[in-house]
């Protein structure tokens, strides 16, 4: 039964990267709308003349990865909770909604940022992302992510380490099956790890909390997950950034 | 490396073959594959549909009250479920009986008869047992579930369950509950097993039913190791009554102690069994199944260049899901029921398995030349994938490998799915879409054929060799082409890392021995896990064979003897654990002390008997606590569904069980006897020597009782199913052997075209798979090619020495010259062409031997402005050694104040040999050609704009309206739009005098994006008018002239670009942007307007309002030319490189670097095929990743002459000039594509 609370609380924002600290709603999404913009400022001022098309696009970019990013962290919430729902039911309804409403546009916010860094970069280090530009790939990555967190959430292991091990082991399989660039593992390792302070800094301020700490004050398998979430939404945003015209599938 | 080669030649040379079959034989082949695959789906149907798992709720036993049916408010814990009395209350008995001490003169009967006739008197003991206090008497007949009928259609089961009164079921149940009928049975196995389904086992069967626990847990079993009889009774109460049933606990426990048992007695279960999926559960499910839908969706997108799109994708997805079906029964039918949820996993075990083979089979076979058969087609594209294929297969295989050494049990069957689905997809993509994708090529053939064949009735028979010279002399050279074909660096340019990785394991065979290793040790401890497998037997077998058992058991066969020999006195114990090896030391502790029993305590056996308690042999462990779970979660809902009693939303309460332990002394056992059960004695000779172990029977017992020795384990299934592996192999070998005929490879040959003893084949008709590009050389040029125009059926292309020639673009065929005599105009003007005076007829030219002939080269200017940069005009002195430049140069001075009336009389003031000269020069010089209809329009450096017959090569007509030079042409519709040297712009209508009805049009609609061209036939009176001519269209000579779409870009040396409009002549816009002059302009249909310049930059403007969209620097020096696809911009520029732009976003995705000198000439034949020229050869690359795809060469190897233009025909050929002769290159791949 405690694991019950301890899921609620640290799947909550466990799905998606989070680059900025939470201390409030309200203060988050000023923070973000000041990131972003600055992102678009920033990107906008290389491109010269071509700022308001550029900043267009970028715009739509950052929404639909922003869209992905609040679906995937309600379903992988859900996908959390239902690990106590499937098997010993306890409230279920009351604590579905109840976890902070702020979580999934802050996962979203954090989706459009890491989203857009990646071609970012990409452009900035002058190599561009060859490997495996297609929507399929995609497609696939974003299924792998879901089910890596579907394990984490579903699957019974016998200890924290061996859950941890398998958990990286598979992020890692992630990486190397759809993005193979040094950025990206760059960047994903930088998501991770901030990630995962700034987790622990808000559990140590009390904002939630973990039942089961095994690594400080929050679980050890959190950084590998930020680490798919950050390269998968990496892959999406790369992705969009090639193809300006092709839409996103329903998602 | 030779043993990669080779293994990666063996499975190339496999993959050919299996091709061949495969396209050969297509609807057996696609009957047996759907044979398969319903018979491994077969095993599916028993498979209950997956739903969700019950539900558990644990209350305690001691203050238990039957929960009401209105929320209580907050009650802390309790589910929504929990709420009204349960369905029933389930209270077990849990009955462990053994005959100890166990005596050597018994027979395996006798482990469970005896044991099992115990139950009637228990039977009876619950069933009377009442309690009275002081508020009433209860017995069990009151308290309990009264069922009443069993559904129909169970009528097998009447005899068996209850069916009316108490449900209260026992293995009694087979007997009727009659002691007479158990004791009269002569074969009790085979009375308990002849209810068993046959075939497969469903989750709940009746033997679990009745005896309450798995069935390999109930000992009934003449192999059983440990003799103890483990079964309970189940009795289903109505209503609760705490006293009661701990009256009844107590009775049996006083009745039936149980020394050392000690399990928790306080806590009650409740199971709730759902109907119903929630919401919450369903959305995550949702969202993996659209992400699902997508990525099919996205992959299958990808197949084109094939018949039925739509019918290949439904293929693949068949394909993915037949194999997912077929993994599932697979396991199925090995006895691996699955635990997981169905559901759930099934979108991850298709992301893990995956379209992309299927894809990289349909992209290969379809890149395959189309003139090929299409058995070969598929082979050689089969072949070609071959590799990389099993590469992926070995790869995935390995990574579910190592998921299965997690040793995470969820985590490990579904890696032993994906194992199996990977298996069987590959035998279905290898089969199933294989024959598939044979049936559509053959019919896209078919479609094909019908389309092509008017313009292939003409082609000659086919000529032996792949080189196909259109030239009638006859010394061709020999071989004048090679191909590579570069399948491995192509995957290499992509992913190195991995096929490093890849590489070096296959080179090391470590993917094998890993999976080999893995595999073995995987089987190794299934068997040696299994309780019922190796471990137990091996513990068993080995402390049987003792020292001393090696004189009595010395004549006997070695198989028996290991397992039958046990001492008769005196084993020492000691020596016996002695040589035990490693595996018998986990053995759990309740059998080492049964084992124990035999050894010690032999001599004592006659006091043992009358002490029971002093045999510890029955251990109750915690797992017996709840001996249930061990059931299938199906148990309870399949028998209360015999009564119609659903428990879907409902609830059951498990009582605690009642632990009851039965000793048994060897002379009740002897007692119980049937006279049957002695018939089948272990042979006399081992009886003397008091062998009571139980694989004796194998022999004498086991014919008659073949069905009830112990349901499968996994060891003998893996075994089992690794024999069938086997023999299906070579079943399959078999008759892959008996069907395919050695020659069909060959039979293709006899009415191929093409020659196979080229090749390097072997007798089965292999030959390595090589690439089908061959290029036609056109010859009859004397000198470099300077000028090339198209207009998909025409070729018109013209040499230095001002010599036209005309050919036919689809057959590489020679039609005709056009000769500066021809028209007999100009009278002074052929002064290089007497000796060809007379008309050419097709195929016949002669070998022009003309060079030394020619008696004046001055005039032969390199000054092609459309594809030159002019920076190389005005920076290079000519090549032929005379100076021009300094009159060019000249000129440009002498225009660049604009005086438009003093043109067309300005005498040149000085130039060297004077102005008749240069006049007379200059009429040779063809500076620009265009190619329309029949129409060849030539601008000459004299200024002079001539048009002629492409098909009789006569002069039609002419114009001399202008004096300076004609840089560049552009011929739309019924306009010519010509360039001058002097910077200003002539627009020319071409008349022609006839009705507009009788035009005929030509070439083939809907082939190409243009509209068909006017077909202008002999007869017509063609004339030429300036209609408007713009004298200061810029202030420097026009470099590039491009016209498309009703518009008119012109681009020059003052930096600026113009657009006109094509009907009248107005100067739309004048775009500025550039710092350097023009060198490179690309307009399209589509109205895409790039620009390149000097300074190596290049424009996107938006032609609609003028505006500049894009601006990239991307060159060190000229930008030589421009393409534009709908996704990106090609560039090349002086610094031989060709850069690749995203067009949106105008960021540079990659370069390529060219040889010297080479870097202009480009062309894209499809949205994904750019083709280079190089040093005498042509490169196409994939513009999608930037890989060389292939690289035709067009003569023999690196003579060192470059490819300097290139033009796209509509056909998917590319025309290139190589010197003095063009090349015609088929690019087959992309024929389909123009569909």
């Amino acid at each position: 039964m405690p694991r019950l609370e301890e899921h609620c609380w640290s799947r909550s924002c466990a799905s998606r990267v989070e680059s900025k600290t939470f201390s409030g709603g309200n203060w988050v999404a000023s923070r973000a709308e000041e990131m972003m913009s600055i992102v678009t400022t920033v990107l906008s001022n290389a491109y010269g003349s071509l700022h308001s098309v550029r900043a267009a696009h970028l715009i739509r970019r950052g929404l639909v990865l922003f869209t992905v990013g609040v679906v995937l962290a309600l379903v992988l919430n859900l996908l959390q909770l239902q690990r106590n729902v499937t098997l010993f039911p306890e409230e279920v309804m009351a604590t579905l909604f109840s976890s902070a409403w702020w979580i999934p546009p802050c996962c979203g916010t954090a989706a459009a940022v890491v989203g857009l860094l990646y071609p970012c970069i990409d452009s900035h280090l002058g190599e561009p992302h060859k490997f495996k530009r297609e929507w399929a790939s995609v497609m696939r990555c974003i299924a792998v992510f879901v089910g890596i967190n579907h394990a984490s959430a579903k699957l019974h292991f016998a200890n924290n380490a061996q859950l941890s091990l398998t958990l990286a082991a598979l992020s890692l399989g992630l990486w190397w099956m759809f993005d193979r660039s040094r950025s990206g593992f760059g960047l994903g390792i930088g998501t991770a790890f901030l990630a995962t302070v700034i987790t622990q800094l808000l559990v140590y301020n009390g904002v939630y909390q973990y039942t089961y700490p095994d690594f400080l004050y929050v679980r050890s398998w959190l950084p590998c997950i930020f680490f798919s979430g950050g390269v998968t939404v990496g892959n999406i945003g790369r992705q969009l950034a090639m193809g300006g015209v092709e839409k996103l599938h329903n998602d | 490396m030779t043993v990669r080669e080779r293994l990666r030649e063996k499975i190339s040379a496999a993959f050919y073959r299996h091709g061949l079959l495969c396209a050969s034989y297509p609807v057996p082949i696609i009957l047996f594959t759907s044979a398969s695959i319903l018979a491994c789906c077969y095993p599916l149907l028993r498979l209950p549909l997956p739903g969700t798992g019950p539900v558990e709720f644990t209350t305690r036993v001691r203050d238990y009250t039957v929960p009401s049916h209105e929320p209580q408010g907050d009650l802390g814990e309790r589910p929504d479920w929990y709420r009204g009395p349960p369905v029933a209350y389930i209270q077990q008995v849990l009955v462990k009986a053994a005959v100890s001490p166990w005596d050597s003169t018994l027979v395996p009967v006798d482990v469970f008869r005896s044991p099992l006739g115990r139950v009637f008197s228990l039977l009876e003991e619950i069933r009377n047992h009442v309690h009275n206090d002081g508020s009433g008497v209860r017995s069990l007949e009151a308290l309990c579930l009264q069922v009443t009928d069993l559904l129909p259609g169970l009528r097998r089961m009447q005899t068996v369950l209850p069916e009316h009164g108490c449900l209260l079921v026992s293995p009694g149940n087979y007997w009727q509950n009659q002691r007479e009928l158990f004791d009269s049975d002569p074969d009790l196995l085979k009375t308990v097993h002849q209810h068993e389904p046959k075939g497969l086992h469903t989750s709940a069967t009746l033997r679990d039913l009745l005896f309450g626990v798995p069935v390999k847990h109930t000992g009934v079993s003449l192999y059983s190791r440990k003799r103890v009889v483990t079964y309970t009774i189940t009795m289903v109460l109505g209503s609760y009554d705490a006293r009661f049933l701990s009256s009844l606990r107590a009775r049996l426990r006083q009745l039936h102690p149980s020394v050392n048992c000690s399990l928790r007695e306080d806590h009650m279960v409740h199971v709730h069994f759902k109907e119903e999926i929630g919401m919450a559960e369903l959305i995550p499910l949702v969202t993996t199944y659209i992400i699902l839908f997508a990525y099919i969706y996205f992959s299958t997108r990808k197949i084109d260049m094939v018949k039925s799109k739509w019918g290949l994708a439904l293929a693949a997805v068949v394909t993915v899901l037949s194999s997912l079906l077929m993994s599932v029964g697979l396991c199925t039918l090995f006895g691996l029921t699955p635990t997981l949820n169905g559901g759930e996993i099934f979108p991850y075990l298709v992301v893990v398995i995956g379209l992309e083979n299927v894809l990289v089979l349909t992209k290969s076979v379809v890149s395959t030349p189309v003139d090929l058969e299409v058995k070969l087609r598929i082979a050689q594209g089969l072949s070609n994938e071959s590799w990389s294929i099993m590469k992926n297969m070995a790869t995935e295989l390995c990574i579910i490998l190592i998921g299965y050494f997690t040793l995470v049990p969820a985590i490990q069957e579904f890696c032993l799915f994906a194992v199996v689905g990977l298996v069987s997809d590959f035998f279905l993509q290898m089969f199933f879409f294989t024959t598939v994708l044979s049936i559509d090529i053959r019919r896209m053939e078919l479609a094909d054929l019908n389309r092509r064949l008017p313009a292939e009735a003409g082609m000659p028979p086919p000529k032996p060799g792949p080189l196909r010279p259109r030239e009638a002399p006859p010394p061709p050279r020999p071989s004048p082409y090679t191909i590579t074909l570069q399948t491995p660096a192509f995957r290499n340019l992509r992913l190195p890392k991995r096929l490093r990785v890849v590489y070096f394991l296959a080179r090391t065979r470590l993917a094998q021995r890993f999976i080999m290793v893995g595999t073995v040790i995987w089987i190794g401890i299934l068997a040696y896990t299994d309780p019922a497998g190796l471990r137990t037997y091996l513990a068993a077998q080995v402390s049987e064979q003792s020292p001393l058992g090696e004189g009595g058991a010395g004549g006997l066969p070695p198989h028996l003897g290991g397992a039958s020999v046990f001492p008769g006195a005196g084993g020492d114990p000691a020596s016996t654990l002695s040589v035990l090896p490693a595996p018998a030391e986990p053995t759990p502790l309740p059998e080492n002390q049964s084992q124990g029993h035999h050894g010690a305590p032999r001599e004592g056996v006659p006091h043992q008997a009358q002490a029971p308690p002093l045999v510890p042999q029955i251990s109750w462990g915690a797992e017996d606590e709840e001996g249930w779970r061990r059931l299938s979660f199906r148990h309870w809902p399949s028998l209360f569904s015999y009564y119609n009693i659903t428990l879907a939303k409902r609830y059951i309460s498990i009582l605690p069980v009642i632990p009851v332990t039965l000793h048994l002394s060897p002379r009740e056992a002897i007692e119980t006897r049937h006279p049957q059960d002695t018939r089948h004695p272990p042979p006399p000779s081992l009886k003397t020597n008091d062998l009571p172990a139980d694989l004796t029977f194998i022999g004498t017992y086991g014919e008659g009782s073949k069905q009830v020795i112990n349901p499968p384990s996994l060891s003998r299934v893996a075994a089992l199913g690794l024999a069938a592996g086997v023999l299906l192999v070579l079943l399959l070998f078999c008759l892959y052997r008996v069907l395919c005929p050695r020659n069909y490879g060959q039979n293709g040959v006899a009415h191929g075209r093409r020659r196979r003893g080229d090749l390097p084949c072997d007798d089965y008709g292999y030959s390595p798979p090589i690439s089908e590009i061959s290029p036609l050389l056109l010859r009859g040029h004397s000198m470099d090619i300077e000028c090339l125009a198209s207009d998909g059926m025409l070729l018109a292309s013209c040499c230095l020495a001002g010599q036209i020639r005309v050919w036919d673009a689809q057959t590489g065929d020679y039609t005709h010259t056009c000769h500066n005599l021809g028209g007999g105009t100009e009278p002074g003007g052929g002064v290089f062409d007497e000796d060809e005076g007379y008309p050419l007829r097709r195929r016949t030219t002669p070998r022009p031997a003309l060079f030394e002939d020619q008696p004046d080269l001055t005039p032969l200017i390199d000054t092609n402005f459309d594809s030159q940069p002019p920076s190389h005009l005005l920076l290079t002195p000519p090549r032929d050694g005379f100076d021009f430049g300094g009159l060019v140069e000249r000129a440009y001075l002498e225009h660049e104040p604009p005086s438009p009336g003093l043109t067309a009389s300005y005498p040149s003031p000085s130039p060297p040999s004077g102005p008749p000269p240069q006049r007379r020069r200059s009429l040779g010089a063809v500076w620009a050609m265009e190619l329309r209809g029949n129409l060849i329009a030539a601008g000459r450096s004299s200024g002079k704009l001539e048009l002629w017959d492409a098909v009789e090569g006569s002069l039609r007509c002419s114009n001399e309206d202008g004096v300076s030079g004609i840089t560049a042409l552009a011929f739309l519709n019924n306009r010519i739009v010509a360039a001058r040297l002097d910077g200003s712009l002539d627009f020319f209508t071409v008349d022609i005098n006839k009705p507009l009805g009788l035009l005929q049009y030509r070439g083939p609609p809907g082939r190409s994006n243009i509209p068909p061209s006017p077909c202008y036939s002999s007869e017509d009176v063609i004339s030429c008018q300036l209609t408007r001519s713009v004298q200061c269209a810029h202030q420097k000579p026009i470099t590039v002239l491009r016209a498309a779409a009703g518009r008119v870009v012109t681009g020059s040396q003052d930096h600026t670009v113009r657009v006109y409009r094509l009907e009248d002549s107005c100067c739309l816009f004048t775009l500025q942007g550039h710092s350097g002059g023009i060198t490179a302009i690309y307009i399209d249909q589509t109205m895409v307007l790039a620009s390149g310049g000097q300074d190596g930059a290049i424009c996107l403007w938006d032609v609609l309002t003028g505006s500049r969209v894009s601006h990239v620097y991307g060159h060190r020096g000229d930008v030589t030319s421009l393409v534009c696809t709908t996704s990106c911009v090609i560039s090349s520029g002086l610094d031989d490189l060709i850069s690749i732009w995203d067009r949106s976003t105008g960021i540079k995705l990659y370069s390529i670097q060219q040889e010297v000198g080479c870097g202009a000439s480009l062309g894209v034949i499809s949205e994904s095929l750019l083709v280079t020229g190089g040093q005498g050869c042509v490169s196409f690359w994939d513009l999608n990743f930037g890989d060389l795809l292939q690289t035709v060469y067009l003569g023999q190897s690196s003579d060192g002459q470059g490819v300097r233009q290139l033009v796209v025909l509509n056909n998917a050929a590319i025309v290139c000039d190589f010197g003095s002769e063009l090349s015609l290159v088929y690019v087959p791949s992309v024929l389909e594509k123009l569909d």
